[in-house]
């Protein structure tokens, strides 16, 4: 069972949209050890969602679960915002286990 | 229409709806273009934006409203007083609401660079399913609150408003002012949309708000220059009161009507014109109230509809009085022959004051409308809007052809300037004036038509007196002068013949006994 839903909305293929995608991996990767579930949505190929999410910036990464519902907006290579906005506090250098990959 | 290169045609005007905006906008709003609407807080400018689309969608074009500061719910309820039904209109898909108000209950954190990309997905999406023609934006600085960086903020609005260019619609988009009188907007908007700006303004003077409204450029096109007062009002929203424009289609007619005073008919060439404004001016207690009340009972006795909107006397002091000069005003009132409207001039502004008489004049119908008094009214705003107040009544009563009669109070009891009088003698196409005249120990009242447009007239000043029957008009004050300059002097009947047979050697010396002759 995934502790995270996670809603990423972005507009069509631009660089900034695969730079979202990729940051995001890798955080969830590193420090969500894998209990996620992420879904990418493309507000140009659907726009009511993005009406009915009340997203006005692209990218905008949403945190469904678990409560409370965090917005963080742009290409997520910040990465401490990112994990503010997830609420994660970052495991201790020595201790991630992603650090050699 | 022949020319099938890409020449450009002239800038189109959509018209917007919106009572007498088109008027200072000559035509409206630029088609297809997005214009920016100005004002500080309170100024009106979601009313207009709304507004905007509601008379669009009474002319059957369909509307996108995106907000960016209040929440959706707010505005539906909001314009609700306004009688737009928001809810409905989206339920009918002539209306869709693009909510991008900001959300409290969510935290928002960036990180790294972003677009404005999905807001602009959403409103393109919102145009396309409504079809929409005309889409409001309200209001900019508060999209500038939601994110830090303000320049990405500034270049996706430009984008938005080039995209709404595509689109093919007709766009407002409002924007805040620090001040009414300053920079255009705040955060620098009218960098991107500066075709088009108007500024709604609304200035506290003399304690009093007023409101205006200044089109400050079209590009491509032309509009009516400088300020115009504007008011919003339940059930009607914005209404502009068009000083420059309604003056231009005035009709005139030669039909007379009765004064309710055959004497007094008399002295203006048989009566007034059917659609003229008559103005009359007298100290307080000069038999003004009765001018009226003779006008409306002159008009029921005609069959016709008046309307008396009376800021001096209650309904009933008036009915007393019209009962003590032997004339029924209940009666008419009764008969449906008469409505009559008492308040205070301070319950409303003079915006106000004239939307309310516009939509008295339009439910009621009537033939004949009186004002008693201007004087009370003038007390309610600066003179330059007692001014506006009083050409835009009168435009309007002489469009309507409707007669109407005003009166104004002097200050001095025995005459001399009124200061209403000053302002308004030019707007009014007759002036009746009622005086004292001092004579031998004695308060006598005389009347003279000082001015009758496009018409002979008597140019005496004639003696009248009350009774219970009303007003009767006497004899012309033939030894007495400086009577309209408020210090009557009398002359023995020598010196009035030797005066004449200088004027005029020929008839010089009949003339004095020749005009009484005439009039009996």
């Amino acid at each position: 069972m995934s502790d995270y839903l996670l809603k990423l909305y972005v507009t069509g293929k631009s660089p900034r949209t695969e730079k979202a995608i990729a940051n995001l991996r890798r955080i969830c990767e590193e420090d969500l050890h894998g209990r996620y579930e992420l879904q990418i949505i493309d507000v140009l190929e659907d726009p009511q969602l993005a009406e009915d999410a009340k997203i006005l910036a692209t990218p905008t990464l949403i945190k469904r679960l678990p409560p409370p519902l965090r917005r963080v907006i742009g290409d997520l290579s910040d990465k401490e915002k990112v994990l503010l906005g997830l609420d994660v506090w970052p495991d201790p250098p020595a201790a991630a286990p992603g650090e050699t990959e | 229409m022949s020319d099938p290169g890409d020449r450009p045609y002239a800038v189109q005007k959509l018209a917007t709806g919106i009572e007498s905006f088109d008027l200072i906008a000559e035509g409206g709003l630029p088609q297809n273009r997005t214009t920016l609407v100005a004002g500080t807080a309170g100024s009106g400018k979601t009313v207009f934006a709304v507004q905007f689309l509601a008379a669009g969608i009474a002319a059957g074009e369909s509307g996108v409203f995106v907000t960016f500061e209040e929440s959706p719910r707010d505005i539906r309820q909001n314009m609700r007083s306004f009688g737009w039904d928001l809810v409905q209109w989206e339920q009918d898909g002539i209306l869709a609401l693009v909510d991008a108000s900001p959300d409290p209950e969510i935290e928002t954190i960036e990180s790294g660079s972003f677009d404005l990309s999905a807001l602009l997905a959403r409103v393109e999406n919102a145009v396309r399913k409504v079809g929409a023609k005309r889409v409001a934006i309200d209001s900019l600085g508060a999209m500038f609150s939601q994110f830090s960086d303000q320049s990405i903020v500034r270049r996706e609005l430009f984008r938005i408003a080039i995209a709404l260019k595509e689109l093919g619609v007709t766009a407002v988009m409002t924007a805040e002012r620090t001040e009414d009188y300053g920079a255009i907007a705040r955060f620098g908007v009218e960098e991107f949309i500066a075709d088009n700006v108007m500024i709604l303004r609304n200035v506290l003077g003399e304690e009093r708000r007023r409101r205006t409204v200044e089109i400050l450029k079209f590009r491509g096109t032309g509009h009516q220059k400088g300020e115009f007062p504007f008011t919003i009002v339940a059930d009607h929203g914005f209404v502009v009161i068009p000083l420059s424009s309604i003056q231009l289609r005035q009709k005139s007619s030669e039909v007379r009507i009765s004064s309710g005073n055959p004497e007094l008919d008399g002295m203006c060439g048989g009566g007034f014109f059917r659609d003229s404004v008559i103005l009359v001016s007298g100290a307080t207690g000069t038999g003004k109230t009765l001018t009226v009340t003779q006008f409306l009972a002159g008009g029921g006795a005609a069959g016709e509809r008046c309307l008396l909107l009376s800021f001096e006397e209650s309904r009933d002091q008036l009915f007393r009085n019209a009962r003590g000069w032997g004339m029924d005003l209940e009666g008419m009132e009764k008969d449906g022959l008469l409505r009559v409207v008492c308040d205070y001039p301070e319950v409303a502004s003079l915006e106000d004051w004239l939307v309310r008489i516009k939509a008295q004049v339009h439910d009621f119908r009537p033939s004949r409308v009186a004002l008693d008094s201007l004087s009370a009214l003038e007390r309610g705003g600066s003179l330059k809007a007692f001014r506006e107040f009083v050409i835009g009544v009168s435009s309007f009563i002489k469009h309507q052809e409707i007669t109407g009669l005003f009166t104004a109070t002097t200050a001095g009891l025995m005459g001399g300037p009124s200061i209403t009088g000053n302002h308004i003698s030019t707007l009014t196409d007759s002036i009746i004036l009622l005086r004292y005249v001092e004579a031998f120990g004695e308060m006598k009242r005389g009347m003279t038509v000082l001015k009758m447009r496009g018409s002979d007239h008597d140019k005496e000043i004639r003696e009248f007196t009350i009774d219970q029957d009303g007003m009767h008009l006497g004899r012309p004050f033939r030894n007495v002068t400086g009577i309209l300059a408020g210090a009557p002097v009398h002359v023995s009947p020598g010196d009035i013949e030797r005066i004449w047979s200088h004027l005029d050697p020929e008839a010089g010396a009949e003339e004095p006994q020749a005009t009484p002759a005439q009039s009996d």
